[in-house]
């Protein structure tokens, strides 16, 4: 018995040794990256294609010549669509893997998932998806679009040019349309949009039975004024829900729907030709006209060995995330946390839709927001671009956030600081 | 908006008297598209319109659908069709053929809603005199859409010369549309909302959008259309309501009814069930690829041809499943749900790694696509087919179990396997036949339910659930069980869905169920006699 632990200690200890060994040696050589995407469960078909654009960057990162004059490595794991399965890969990949950062992570409830254990092991994440603010963590920088480089930009674009008066905000029933329908509905009627004309309606996951709710849009619509509905229907549902939308003959013409989760990838899933006209905002759609993104789509083309596989705004958002990782990793001359930190507030690399996007000191980054109407051949149309917008991490439209601001540079260094009260922390009076 | 749409139709109306007559050529406004931004281009399509050549008719078509170009090397502007990879390009007035061209050398003008909407009036009132009938109407119901006063002349010239009884009743709609927001007199009016009362759903919003600037001795007779329309609809919300409901039972009918054989008569725990559905799915996708790729004129009859093919493809995976797992669990529940909940994850991720992780293409053929009105509700022909449909398979299914040799092997083995093998029927032939017909009815659903619903790996497991609710619900082992079950919750949910909505409806429903199988366990219609106790 004590032999036998023994013998298994002496072996556990060499065991230990090699690996230490190992991980010394190849930290020489290579430094590595983790990606933290779904490729099993319900969210693989959003997060495997990211999973496939990290290894692309890595790949042409690597034919450049890596970082620091080391080759980059990915290391993938798949959380399986598990929130608490997210933070335990995550602590794996920091802890033992040894990653420099990590990109990963799609709904919110992941990264909600994640943020403790990045915090705590003082590591980086780069999410690359849109979300619905009220969060800002000295080790998460948030490369999608927050509500004001999406939502308000489109909830206007609908009222000044389509002359929208009466809103349909319908979503899927988690935080992120709950947030940003709460927000939407904070500035409509900040704007003078009667409470009347704006009806909320959520749906649960996967909903796959839109006959009453397009029914009831249709009636809402009858008021005699212009109707448009706010879609942050989750990715799955909306295949479905703009086949009724076509089937009942709701027309882009009549009832516009403007949606935030809908993107080239969703819609490869659909026969476009009845949906012409309807409207997504993003911060980039595989249309645009720019040098830098017909090479990205020829490079991703070439990658995937496949010429059909479309690109899309969370695909551009791990794109500006990786850049700037790479920017600031080179300034800082070491891919240490806090360095990196530091330096990587102020970086400005290219995005794919010809201008460049900047680190801000909220850990949000600035792009132009993109008002896309949708094709008979699946692709966008842009019909509005804006300048480059500032992510705002706490809503102004909401009473719980309108004073917090976030500024993670020294001597402030804080997430959430009360711009009345003058204090850091919690959420405002 | 509105506005620009008035002096749009108004500069339709003052041009179209004098500049026809000077024989303007539409040519040059044209070109001068390929310049315009959005709201020059709105004024442009207004002044093609002004010329009152009914040439245009089909370059404005193209617009709207996005098929026109402007030529990069001289700005000239075309509307094109793809031929191959390169495209035709057509004179936008003549009509003639300018030759073909590589897809780089045009560049697409862009359109919008607002541009679609200006198009869609200026088209109403330059084929209202159109000598095709189809064109007229669609002419008719343009200006139904977006009614303005400065439409109204145009509709009343046309109404005097018109003689087809539909379009003339068309017309006469639009004539009352316009007319609501024109400075005609007050009897007009009064005629018009008599008018527009029957319009249904239609006619309330022109009615809402006037009620703040009509004249006041109009006022009763609004209110009166306005709440007319408003009752009548709210009789029609019943009807609608069944209809829906109906709908979604057939939905859940379809996805139980494979489970109400392998579950409800076989009495195995099946958690592959979902991927059946699934794998019914992807087999429509594999024929329409097939079709799209080698004969695409057959494409109305996909839906038809992927039935056999899901059916036996589905059917063949569930023989294979009952001879390699199952049946060596028989009799053991919990191991048996394991066993199938294993498989159900090993079809999925396979389906994953040959398709791909992302939703793929099922198109609806031209009969399942669309909708048409009845009385004061829409009815989607795709719906209305899946119900024709589950009914067609459940009924079908039926006769199978109860008037065949085969379904009664199969109802002796399930009452009493020994007595049954005793008088010489070979169980486990029975049990894996059953299995794969089961198998195989739920890849049928998935033809169906293609039709509706992301063709993507997670599929299956969006009715993994309620297939086993309907099932329990209606009876185990009990078809009729199964029928009952499914319209009941279909129906429950639809009229739950106005009131309290879609979230609170499903747990509502679900808490409903729970209470039920406290009360009766045996769900619905429970079997009774020795098969119960066995």
């Amino acid at each position: 018995m004590s032999f036998k632990a023994k013998l298994g200690g002496a072996l556990l200890a060499a065991a230990l040794s090699t690996t230490a060994f190992h991980g010394a040696f190849a930290a020489d050589d290579t430094i590595k990256i983790g990606v933290l995407h779904s490729l099993s469960g319900t969210m693989a078909i959003s997060e495997t294609t990211l999973k496939d654009a990290m290894l692309m960057l890595v790949d042409e990162q690597n034919k450049k010549g890596g970082v620091l004059g080391k080759k980059l490595e990915a290391v993938v794991v798949d959380p399986a669509s598990d929130w608490p399965l997210f933070a335990e890969k995550a602590r794996q990949l920091i802890s033992q893997d040894k990653v420099a950062a990590v990109f990963g992570c799609w709904t919110s409830s992941s990264r909600k998932s994640v943020l403790p254990v990045f915090e705590e092991l003082n590591s980086i994440l780069f999410y690359p998806v849109q979300y619905e603010g009220e969060e800002s963590s000295r080790n998460i920088f948030y490369t999608g679009a927050a509500p004001n480089q999406q939502a308000i930009p489109a909830v206007d674009y609908l009222a000044s040019t389509e002359g929208v008066e009466r809103w349909v905000l319908a979503g899927t029933d988690y935080v992120y349309p709950q947030t940003t329908n709460k927000i939407l509905k904070a500035y409509l009627m900040s704007k003078g949009v009667k409470e009347e004309d704006i009806m909320v309606n959520y749906t649960p996951f996967g909903h796959s039975d839109w006959q009453t709710i397009v029914s009831d849009i249709k009636k809402f619509g009858s008021a005699g004024k212009k109707t448009a509905v706010v879609s942050t229907i989750n990715g799955d549902a909306n295949v479905p829900f703009y086949k009724e939308l076509a089937n009942q003959g709701v027309k882009a013409e009549d009832i516009p729907v403007v949606a935030f989760s809908v993107g080239e990838e969703e819609l490869a899933g659909l026969d476009t030709a009845p949906l012409v006209g309807h409207l997504a905002a993003w911060n980039y759609f595989q249309s645009v006209d720019a040098p830098v993104n017909a090479e990205f789509i020829k490079t991703w083309h070439a990658f995937t060995k496949n010429d059909k596989r479309v690109t899309n705004d969370p695909m551009e958002a791990a794109y500006i995330g990786f850049n700037a990782w790479v920017k600031a990793v080179e300034a800082a001359g070491t891919t240490d946390t806090d360095a990196v930190l530091d330096s990587i507030i102020g970086v400005a690399v290219p995005n794919l839709s010809g201008g460049t996007s900047t680190v801000m000191p909220n850990h949000h980054i600035t792009k132009p927001v993109l008002i896309g109407e949708i094709q008979a051949d699946g692709q966008f149309d842009i019909v509005q671009e804006t300048p480059a917008v500032v992510g705002d991490e706490w809503s102004d439209y909401l009473p719980d956030s309108k004073d917090l601001i976030s500024d993670w540079r020294k001597p402030m260094s804080c997430g959430n600081f009360n711009v009345a009260t003058g204090k850091c922390g919690g959420k405002g009076s | 908006m509105l506005i620009r749409l008035f002096t749009l139709i108004f500069l339709v109306l003052s041009f179209a008297a004098t500049s026809f007559a000077q024989g303007s050529d539409p040519k040059p406004l044209f070109d001068q598209l390929a310049d315009a931004n959005f709201n020059q281009a709105e004024t442009l399509v207004g002044q093609i319109a002004a010329t009152g050549d009914p040439r245009v008719v089909p370059a404005l078509n193209a617009f709207s659908e996005g098929d026109l170009y402007f030529r990069k090397s001289d700005k000239a502007v075309f509307s094109a069709k793809v031929a191959g990879s390169q495209l035709e390009l057509i004179d936008p007035v003549t009509g003639e053929s300018a030759g073909q061209v590589a897809k780089g050398a045009v560049t697409k003008i862009k359109v919008n809603n607002n541009l679609r909407r200006a198009i869609r009036a200026a088209l109403g009132g330059l084929t209202l005199m159109s000598p095709d009938r189809g064109a007229r109407l669609s002419a008719a119901d343009a200006i139904l859409r977006s009614p303005s006063a400065e439409a109204l002349e145009l509709v009343e010239a046309a109404l005097a010369k018109e003689t087809d009884a539909d379009v003339k009743a068309r017309m006469e709609e639009a004539r009352a549309v316009s007319l609501l927001s024109s400075d005609r007199s007050i009897d007009e009016k009064r005629a018009a909302i008599e008018t527009i009362s029957g319009l249904g759903a239609a006619g309330l919003g022109v009615l809402n959008s006037v009620s703040g600037t009509i004249d006041h001795s109009l006022k009763p007779d609004l209110d009166k259309a306005i709440a007319s329309i408003r009752n009548a609809q709210q009789l029609w919300n019943l009807a609608q309501n069944v209809w829906y409901g109906m709908s979604l039972g057939s939905v859940l009918l379809l996805a139980a009814i494979g489970l109400a054989i392998t579950f409800g008569v076989m009495g195995i725990i099946n958690m592959a069930h979902g991927e059946m559905v699934m794998l019914g799915a992807y087999s429509t996708f594999f024929v329409q690829e097939v079709i799209r790729n080698n004969a695409p004129g057959l494409f109305d009859w996909s839906l038809a041809i992927a039935l056999p093919v899901a059916f036996l493809v589905t059917g063949l995976v569930g023989f294979v499943i009952e001879r390699g797992v199952i049946r060596f669990l028989y009799g053991r529940p919990l191991e048996t749900l394991l066993a199938t909940w294993g498989v159900s994850l090993i079809l999925q991720q396979a389906i994953r790694t040959i398709f791909g992780p992302t939703n793929q293409e099922v198109g609806n053929p031209s009969w399942m696509s669309g909708s048409f009105p009845l009385g004061g509700m829409t009815i989607t022909y795709n719906r209305m087919w899946i119900i024709v449909f589950s009914l067609t398979i459940f009924f079908a299914l039926l006769f199978v179990m109860k008037k065949t040799a085969y379904g009664l092997n199969m109802r002796a083995v399930t009452q009493n396997r020994r007595m049954a093998s005793s008088m010489g029927i070979r169980t486990p032939w029975v049990d894996a036949l059953t299995f794969a017909l089961g198998s195989g009815i739920a890849g049928i659903a998935g033809v169906a339910l293609s039709q509706i619903d992301n063709v993507s790996p997670n599929l299956g497991q969006s009715y993994i659930i309620d297939s086993f609710m309907v099932v329990v619900f209606g009876g185990v082992g009990n078809l009729w069980g199964t029928l009952v079950g499914a319209l009941s919750l279909g129906i429950l949910n639809k009229f739950l869905e106005p009131s309290v909505g879609a979230v609170l409806g499903k747990i509502l429903v679900l808490v409903l169920i729970i209470l039920f199988i406290q009360k009766r366990p045996r769900g619905l219609f429970a079997l009774k006699g020795r098969a119960v106790e066995a």
